[in-house]
C-alpha cells in the first residue's frame, strides 16, 4: 500500500484558495492523490480542512485554482468530476425519516448506479460497513455510531475512484473507531481516500501520508514515517529513582539532548542513527541512579503537530485582530 | 434525475402528516361548501328553470369550490414549500445533493415536480368530486376544465415562489410566514389601485384566477403564470449557486 509510486492519479489539486470576504481561509493549495492512497488531513479547529474539502467535493467553488478527478476539470464538467467523489461531510447528510435502504437507494440513484446494479450496490455498501442487519431500521432510531456508517455507506455506494471523509470517527466509541479505521484501511486498497482528522494516533494508525494545515496553509506534507523522523530522531522517557541533576544528566547521554519531563522523568531526544540506551543504562548503573523504567515515547507525531501549528500561533499577529486598522489591507494578501 | 429527487421529496411529504393533514381537510372543507350550495341549487331550481340564462349547476355548486380551493392552496402551499431547501439546509442534508453529479437545475426542478404532482393530487380530488353530480345530472365539462387548469396554474406559481423562499433562508417556519405573506400581497395588490386600469391589476394574482374561474382560458393569464413560475425557478437556480459561490 506505501508502494504507490508512478501510480494512476486520482486527484490533483492546484493553488486552492477560499476567500470569505476579507478572511482568507485556505490559502494556495495542492493535494495529489494516488489510487490506493490513503491521505491524512490534519490540523487544529478553524485550519481550513473542511472548506478544502468541500472544494474538492465541489460543494464550495473556489476563489482561484483548480481541481480534477481522474483528468477530469471539477469546474468545467462537474458532474462528471462528482460521479467519481464519494463525500461524507463533517455532519453526515443522511434524511432521518427514510430506512437505511431507502436512504442508499436514493443515494445510489443520486449517484448515477444502474438500476439493476442498484440492489447489489446496496448490499455492497451494507456489507463493507457494517450494516447488513440494519436496512429495515429508520435512520433516525440509529445510534451516532451507526448513523456515521450510514454516512460511510453513502459515499462508497457508487465504487468512487476518490473518497473523502471529513472527521469520520467524531463521536464513535473505540471499538466502532476501530472498525471504522479497519474499513477505511480497505478502502484504500483500491480507492483513493482523503480523512480529515484532528486525532493524532487515526492518523498514524491508517494513513500514508500526511498533510498538517494551519491557517490555512499546509505546514507540513510527507509520509508517516517522515513526520515521525521530522523532529530528527527518536526520543526515549527516562524513570530513575534516584535522579541527578539536569546538568549531570545531560552530560551523561551526550550528544543527544535531555529535557527534564518531572521529577525524576527525563526524555532523550537522539538524532538518527545514534542510540543512547547503553550509553544511559551503564551511566545509571556507574553512578546508582536506579532505572527503573525505559520506554521509546509514541507522541512524537503529536509533538511535531504541536510544534508545527504552534510556533505560528506565537508569531505577532495581533494586528490582524482590531478592527480599526486600515481596511481591506491586511487578511487578503 | 429529476424524478429521482421528485421522488424523495414526495416520500418525505407523505411520511410526514402534513400533506394528508392539508388533503383531508381541503377535502372536508370543499364537500361542506360543495354539499351547501347543491342544497341551495335544489331549492331555487324550479325557479331558476324559468328563468332564461340561469347560472347551471356548474356554476352555483362547482365554481366556488374552486375559489375556497383556491384560498386553502394560499395557505397549504407555504407549509409544503417551506421545507423543499430551508430544511435541507437545516439539516446538512444538502451535502449529499451537491456533491452528487446532479445539476442545480436538475434539484430544483425535482423539487418542483414533486409540488406539481402534489398539486395535480389535489387537482384530480377535486374534480372527482364534480364528476360526483355525472351520477344525476349533467356539468359545463368546459367550465370545470376551465377552472382546474387555473387552480393548478395557481398552484404551481405558489410553488414556484415558495421554493424561492425557501432558498433564502435555513428556517422552515420563516419560510413559510414569509411565503403566505408574499401570496397574500399578491392576491390582493390591486386593491391598492383605484384607478380600474391600473398596472396593479396585471400583478394581482387574484385578477388572474378570477378570468379561469369564469371560464375563460385567456392567453394572457396563461402568461402571466408561466412567466411567474419560470422566473421564480430560475431564481432559485441562481440562488443555489450562489450559495456555492459565496456562502
Amino acid at each position: 500500500m506505501s508502494n504507490t509510486a508512478g501510480q494512476e492519479v486520482t486527484l490533483a489539486a492546484t493553488g486552492l484558495s477560499r476567500r470569505y470576504g476579507n478572511n482568507l481561509a485556505v490559502d494556495d493549495i495542492s493535494l495529489d492523490l494516488k489510487r490506493g492512497e490513503i491521505v491524512g488531513l490534519l490540523g487544529p479547529n478553524g485550519a481550513g480542512k473542511t472548506t478544502t474539502m468541500k472544494m474538492i467535493t465541489g460543494n464550495l467553488a473556489p476563489s482561484e485554482g483548480s481541481v480534477s478527478i481522474c483528468g477530469i476539470d471539477l469546474i468545467e464538467k462537474p458532474t462528471a468530476a462528482k460521479a467519481r467523489i464519494g463525500y461524507l461531510p463533517e455532519v453526515p447528510p443522511l434524511y432521518k425519516d427514510l430506512r437505511v435502504d431507502e436512504y442508499l437507494r436514493l443515494a445510489g440513484r443520486l449517484h448515477k448506479v444502474a438500476k439493476p446494479e442498484l440492489d447489489r450496490a446496496v448490499n455492497r455498501a451494507k456489507l463493507r460497513s457494517g450494516l447488513s442487519d440494519m436496512g429495515r431500521r429508520l435512520i433516525g432510531s440509529l445510534s451516532k455510531g451507526y448513523q456515521q456508517r450510514v454516512g460511510i455507506a453513502q459515499a462508497i455506494i457508487h465504487d468512487p475512484d476518490v473518497i473523502i471523509l471529513d472527521e469520520p470517527t467524531v463521536g464513535l466509541d473505540p471499538n466502532q473507531i476501530r472498525e471504522i479505521r479497519a474499513l477505511i484501511r480497505e478502502l484504500g486498497n483500491d480507492h483513493s481516500v482523503i480523512l480529515s482528522t484532528h486525532i493524532l494516533p487515526e492518523v498514524e494508525a491508517i494513513c500514508d501520508r500526511v498533510q498538517i494545515m494551519h491557517r490555512g496553509k499546509v505546514v507540513f506534507t510527507d509520509a508517516i514515517s517522515g513526520l515521525r523522523q521530522f523532529r530528527g530522531g527518536h526520543s526515549l522517557q527516562v524513570s530513575l529513582r534516584r535522579p541527578p541533576t539536569q546538568e549531570d544528566f545531560s552530560a551523561a547521554v551526550a550528544p543527544a539532548r535531555a529535557e527534564k519531563v518531572s521529577d525524576g522523568v527525563f526524555r532523550v531526544i537522539s538524532q538518527a542513527g545514534q542510540d543512547p540506551t547503553d550509553q544511559l543504562v551503564r551511566a545509571s548503573v556507574e553512578r546508582d541512579w536506579g532505572l527503573y523504567q525505559l520506554s521509546p515515547t509514541q507522541a512524537s507525531v503529536e509533538e511535531v503537530f504541536v510544534q508545527l501549528t504552534r510556533q505560528e500561533n506565537t508569531a505577532p499577529e495581533s494586528a490582524e485582530q482590531p478592527a480599526s486598522t486600515g481596511p481591506d489591507t491586511e487578511a487578503t494578501t | 434525475m429529476i424524478f429521482t429527487i421528485a421522488g424523495k421529496e414526495l416520500r418525505s411529504m407523505f411520511t410526514s402528516p402534513l400533506a394528508w393533514v392539508i388533503l383531508a381537510f381541503l377535502q372536508f372543507v370543499l364537500a361542506l361548501i360543495f354539499l351547501k350550495q347543491i342544497d341551495g341549487f335544489l331549492m331555487v331550481q324550479a325557479q331558476l328553470a324559468r328563468t332564461p340564462n340561469a347560472p347551471g349547476l356548474t356554476e352555483v355548486a362547482i365554481v366556488p369550490m374552486f375559489g375556497v380551493a383556491s384560498m386553502v392552496l394560499l395557505m397549504s402551499v407555504p407549509l409544503l414549500t417551506m421545507r423543499l431547501v430551508s430544511e435541507e439546509r437545516r439539516n446538512q442534508t444538502m451535502a449529499l445533493l451537491m456533491s452528487a453529479p446532479v445539476s442545480m437545475t436538475q434539484i430544483v426542478l425535482g423539487k418542483y415536480l414533486a409540488m406539481v404532482v402534489f398539486l395535480l393530487l389535489i387537482n384530480l380530488l377535486i374534480s372527482l368530486m364534480a364528476l360526483s353530480v355525472l351520477a344525476g345530472g349533467a356539468i359545463d365539462t368546459g367550465l370545470l376544465a376551465a377552472n382546474l387548469v387555473g387552480l393548478f396554474l395557481l398552484g404551481c406559481s405558489f410553488s414556484a415562489i415558495g421554493l424561492f423562499i425557501s432558498c433564502l433562508t435555513t428556517h422552515p417556519v420563516v419560510a413559510a410566514v414569509l411565503s403566505l405573506a408574499v401570496f397574500l400581497g399578491l392576491w390582493i395588490i390591486n386593491i391598492a389601485a383605484t384607478d380600474p386600469e391600473s398596472w396593479l391589476h396585471l400583478l394581482s394574482l387574484l385578477k388572474h384566477f378570477e378570468g379561469f374561474m369564469n371560464g375563460s382560458v385567456a392567453v394572457t393569464d396563461l402568461i402571466y403564470f408561466g412567466l411567474l413560475s419560470v422566473t421564480f425557478i430560475i431564481l432559485s437556480i441562481r440562488r443555489l449557486d450562489s450559495d456555492r459561490l459565496h456562502a
